[in-house]
């Protein structure tokens, strides 16, 4: 699976960044996947703590890294020693959003400039599905690749000082939740009951990269239904193994 | 407990940060000026994890309700108790019913206030640090109540040892980063043969310079970044993340600072001027 050429360089006295050539891809996503899970199963003489993004691995130290050339040869030589396959342990979210003007308020700005009905834009958005790529920004935002290109939009030029928790928006070719109330420049088109940062939670954030989200579109009624069951903790999330 | 009856500037509870939660966009948060926030420990006995009061340009005004002992680190906001100054880096024995209150600030941006055993706050996914949408509350407020463990024992050993500070240092030393191989030789000779400001956008998030640097480099697809990373953006702003920055940033990342430099930085505040080393390594 080494197909990518691999670039290393050091990142700080604590850090070692590994990236892959610069485009998005899920190509890419996998062959970092593979390498992120070959260093997660790796045993280091020291703690590290790895992350990735759309094409790179940061892996940070505890302590100074002292010789980085033999910290590079472990590196490589886990890839390449270990597993090239991914295993598939990942799935594909269902999430529940309304869709309703209350809340996608930029619905028909969108419908009105790209000439697509609202019903289109519903439609194109949660039939699509939608790959994780990796986790940032704010705490449990998905970024998200596979926007269909009738939907792109660009961001707003001023951004809004408030954008509530759970909406749902589209900023240039990216859809996206925002798992918590911040400012925000996207266009709204919905809203999710679906909690996607809960800190008493052992594993705050359900999703990660490589898994994969569906949008279900959902009724006003059934978004205050979902929301209760939200609430008192007895919804589940409608999920699937998926090994494409 | 110690009882906050004005809450100062921006104070806020935090210890060494959360590193485990990364990768789902959590940023590490801990004392700005860690090295402050470690003597501060030092000195009472504690561990180096333990949770203090950061504690940012103009001090707050505490009552206590119970015995302790308490130190005070990094930057001089001239700390009061019950009305006669106290002097930084000591350990003092503090009663039921003492008031601690802060005066001018004369040096550095960020104080550090430590209790023996530490403050017994709210711990979120490993740590007491505050962060505004992870922990209940981001900062002081009036009126709150903060747990603490009643000591009265006095730790002497380490009363009297002079902690080296960072607060005079203007030099930032700083590495190549991940996009440093783009920049040209006339930027190159712009960060590095001038005084750079600090800026009035200044927070636990980034510090922001007003000097611009000539850009010509696009943005990046959005990769990882960490605490000392310094993007630039495209108008030629230089930003320099700190302990709250978020985990991934689109911004070509053109240096790195070195950990001591970040606690350096962390006690400058605007108009503060400073100049960047490089330390060059090769891989």
């Amino acid at each position: 699976m080494n197909e990518f050429e691999l670039q290393y360089k050091p990142f700080g006295k604590y850090s070692i960044l590994i990236e892959w050539p610069q485009v998005i891809s899920e190509d890419v996503l996998k062959s970092v996947l593979s390498y992120k899970q070959a260093l997660e199963n790796f045993e280091f003489k020291q703690k590290v703590y790895i992350k990735s993004a759309y094409n790179s691995i940061l892996i940070t130290y505890d302590i100074i890294i002292n010789n980085i050339y033999d910290e590079v040869l472990t590196l490589k030589s886990v890839f390449n020693g270990g597993s090239d396959i991914l295993k598939s342990d990942f799935r594909l979210w269902k999430i529940p959003v309304c869709y309703d003007l209350e809340f996608g308020i930029d619905l028909e700005e969108i419908a009105k400039q790209n000439n697509i009905a609202i019903s289109g834009i519903i439609s194109l958005h949660s039939s699509t599905i939608y790959p994780v790529y990796f986790i940032g920004f704010l705490p449990g935002f998905l970024y998200l690749g596979g926007l269909d290109n009738r939907l792109h939009f660009p961001r707003k030029i001023t951004p809004r000082l408030k954008v509530e928790k759970g909406s749902v928006g589209i900023g240039n070719s990216q859809t996206g939740i925002y798992p918590n109330e911040s400012p925000g420049g996207w266009n709204l088109i919905g809203k999710t009951p679906i909690n996607f940062f809960d800190v008493t939670k052992e594993q705050p954030c359900f999703a990660k990269s490589g898994d994969k989200i569906q949008f279900v579109s959902i009724s006003r009624v059934q978004y205050n239904e979902i929301t209760v069951q939200v609430d008192n903790g007895s919804y589940n999330i409608e999920s699937e193994v998926t090994n494409d | 407990m110690i009882k906050v009856l004005h809450p100062g500037f921006y104070s806020s509870i935090q210890d060494l940060g959360r590193r485990d939660y990364q990768h789902l966009g959590v940023p590490i948060s801990g004392a700005m000026d860690q090295h402050a926030l470690k003597s501060a420990n030092a000195i009472l006995g504690n561990d180096e994890n333990c949770a203090v009061l950061e504690i940012t340009m103009l001090g707050p005004k505490l009552e206590f309700c119970c015995d302790t002992v308490i130190t005070i680190s990094g930057a001089d906001l001239q700390p009061i108790l019950n009305g006669i100054k106290i002097r930084l880096f000591s350990a003092n024995n503090v009663k039921t019913g003492d008031v601690l209150s802060f005066g001018r600030l004369s040096k550095g941006f960020r104080a550090y206030l430590a209790v023996s055993k530490g403050f017994q706050t709210e711990e979120v996914l490993g740590s007491k640090s505050m962060y505004k949408g992870l922990t209940t509350t981001s900062q002081l407020q009036k009126g709150d109540l903060i747990k603490l463990i009643r000591t009265s024992h006095i730790n002497n050993k380490y009363a009297h040892v002079k902690f080296d500070g960072n607060i005079d240092v203007d030099i930032i030393v700083v590495y190549k980063g991940p996009e440093f191989e783009h920049l040209n030789d006339k930027q190159i000779n712009q960060l590095f043969g001038q005084e750079f400001t600090i800026s009035k956008e200044n927070n636990r998030m980034a510090y922001q310079l007003d000097e611009l640097i000539t850009n010509s480099l696009n943005e990046i697809i959005t990769s990882l970044v960490m605490p000392g990373t310094i993007q630039l953006t495209p108008l030629g702003k230089l930003i320099i993340l700190m302990r709250d920055c978020q985990t991934t940033g689109g911004y070509p990342r053109i240096l790195q600072l070195s950990e001591y430099s970040i606690n350096v930085l962390a006690q400058k505040k605007v108009g503060d001027k400073i100049k960047f080393k490089l330390e060059d390594y090769q891989l």
